[in-house]
């Protein structure tokens, strides 16, 4: 053994962990918002989509859930400016994945939602004359966002973790930081110890306030 | 373009299998330590029971790739020296053991409490119980999540393309960095892992729509 633990140089190159965590928080929040949308609009028009659409939907969604998340991230950032005329950083180009991504995993995640609405508040809409978009934006989306809300924090805390693949085209997020100060300071065993520290805290703390998000949420009405 | 992808499909394929092989052991070693800490989690007494549940909670906690990293650079930083591919096959493990500790107790979990006691009130033993009246039923609950978690472990397995292990991620790189044709071999690599995880993935899903019939 005869190593010997010395978190001097961890906390003075910390900045570069804290603005990590800061970067991966603010990646995987962008990613989720869009996801979100992607997610909604998708799980929607599936339910009520003929064959066609639906086998394409489902085909995003499979491909997405199939691949590995570093081979996509390559793919959009390395693969796709080779054949399309775009531009655009490492950062985006993470988002936009991330987003994507996690868009394939909400519509399932909406879809089932959509399909767990009772049958008869939909009715209730109807015999109380409300038109079809109005019963989805009152009705469906209100009852499937409270039997969705528990599903979607785990796909946001999942999709923090996720940011840490980001490392691979140097966006700096929490894991480039650890790498950063793995290769110039050589204390690898206590940046990672840091860094999984932070981790777990940034992780479970999110996880706890969620949780009561969505406590508050089912009590609420 | 086509002729070059053809003549790297030999080295492709070599990558192909060591992502094969990668897979294969992290699944078949952490099947054995999740089952034997997840029966430890259940039944076990309440120290070992924090223990385990600490090394789930943590490892799930925190991204595979860190866990990879701590695992490939640390371990060396403290004297113990393990080739590229071991690290990575041991952080892949520690990975998939804490997710199938969470797949058997939530198996077990979902078995009535009245089962268990009627095998108490005829007099099985500890060891019988689990054998003849738990575990057969808990397999079928266990089995698709366990399945379908099989797709992490390929998926995750891409990962250890970062230290330097000819996995089919590092080959297709490779590749391109020979022949810069980014596109088509992203998407071909794309496809195999598609094609692997999508058996995977429906398979547990037929599994489970046949185990279905079984209610509490």
């Amino acid at each position: 053994m005869g190593y010997t633990l010395n978190f001097n140089l961890i906390w003075r190159h910390f900045d570069k962990l804290s603005g990590g965590l800061l970067l991966s928080l603010e990646l995987a929040l962008i990613a989720i918002a869009i996801g979100i949308v992607i997610g909604l609009v998708l799980a929607v028009w599936y339910v009520s989509a003929g064959r066609v659409v639906r086998g394409i939907i489902a085909a995003y969604v499979e491909f997405i859930r199939n691949v590995p998340l570093i081979l996509l991230v390559y793919l959009v950032f390395y693969g796709l400016p080779t054949v399309v005329d775009l531009a655009y950083s490492a950062q985006t180009s993470f988002v936009a994945t991330l987003a994507l991504y996690s868009g394939a995993y909400l519509v399932e995640v909406f879809r089932s939602g959509l399909e767990a609405v009772p049958r008869g508040q939909i009715d209730a809409g109807k015999a109380i004359g409300l038109t079809p978009w109005q019963r989805l934006v009152h009705v469906r989306l209100p009852t499937m966002m409270r039997i969705t809300l528990p599903a979607l924090s785990n796909t946001f805390i999942s999709l923090f973790k996720d940011t840490s693949v980001a490392s691979v085209i140097s966006v700096p997020e929490l894991t480039y930081g650890a790498q950063w100060i793995n290769f110039n300071t050589f204390r690898i065993v206590e940046v990672y110890l840091v860094v999984t520290a932070m981790y777990l805290v940034t992780g479970y703390a999110l996880l706890f306030a969620l949780r009561l998000v969505e406590r508050w949420y089912r009590t609420a009405r | 373009m086509l002729s070059q992808i053809l003549y790297a499909l030999p080295f492709l394929a070599q990558g192909f299998a060591l992502t094969l092989w990668v897979s294969l052991l992290v699944v078949v070693l952490s099947l054995i330590a999740g089952v034997i800490l997840g029966v430890g989690l259940v039944y076990g007494p309440a120290p070992l029971r924090w223990a385990v549940r600490i090394f789930s909670d943590t490892i799930r906690g925190i991204p595979i790739l860190v866990l990879i990293f701590f695992v490939y650079y640390g371990l060396p930083a403290v004297g113990v020296h393990l080739q590229s591919f071991w690290a990575a096959v041991l952080a892949l493990t520690l990975f998939k053991t804490a997710q199938v500790v969470e797949y058997l107790r939530g198996a077990v979990a979902s078995i009535p409490k009245g089962q268990s006691e009627a095998a108490m009130a005829i007099g099985l033993t500890f060891r019988q119980r689990l054998v003849y009246v738990v575990f057969p039923q808990a397999f079928r609950r266990f089995l698709p999540p366990w399945i379908n978690g099989v797709t992490d472990a390929v998926k995750g397995s891409a990962l250890v393309s970062l230290l330097g292990i000819t996995d089919l991620m590092q080959a297709i790189n490779q590749v391109i960095g020979r022949t810069y044709e980014a596109m088509p071999l992203y998407i071909l690599g794309a496809l195999i892992y598609f094609a692997v995880n999508y058996a995977l993935s429906y398979a547990s899903r037929r599994l489970e729509q046949r185990f279905a019939f079984i209610r509490d």
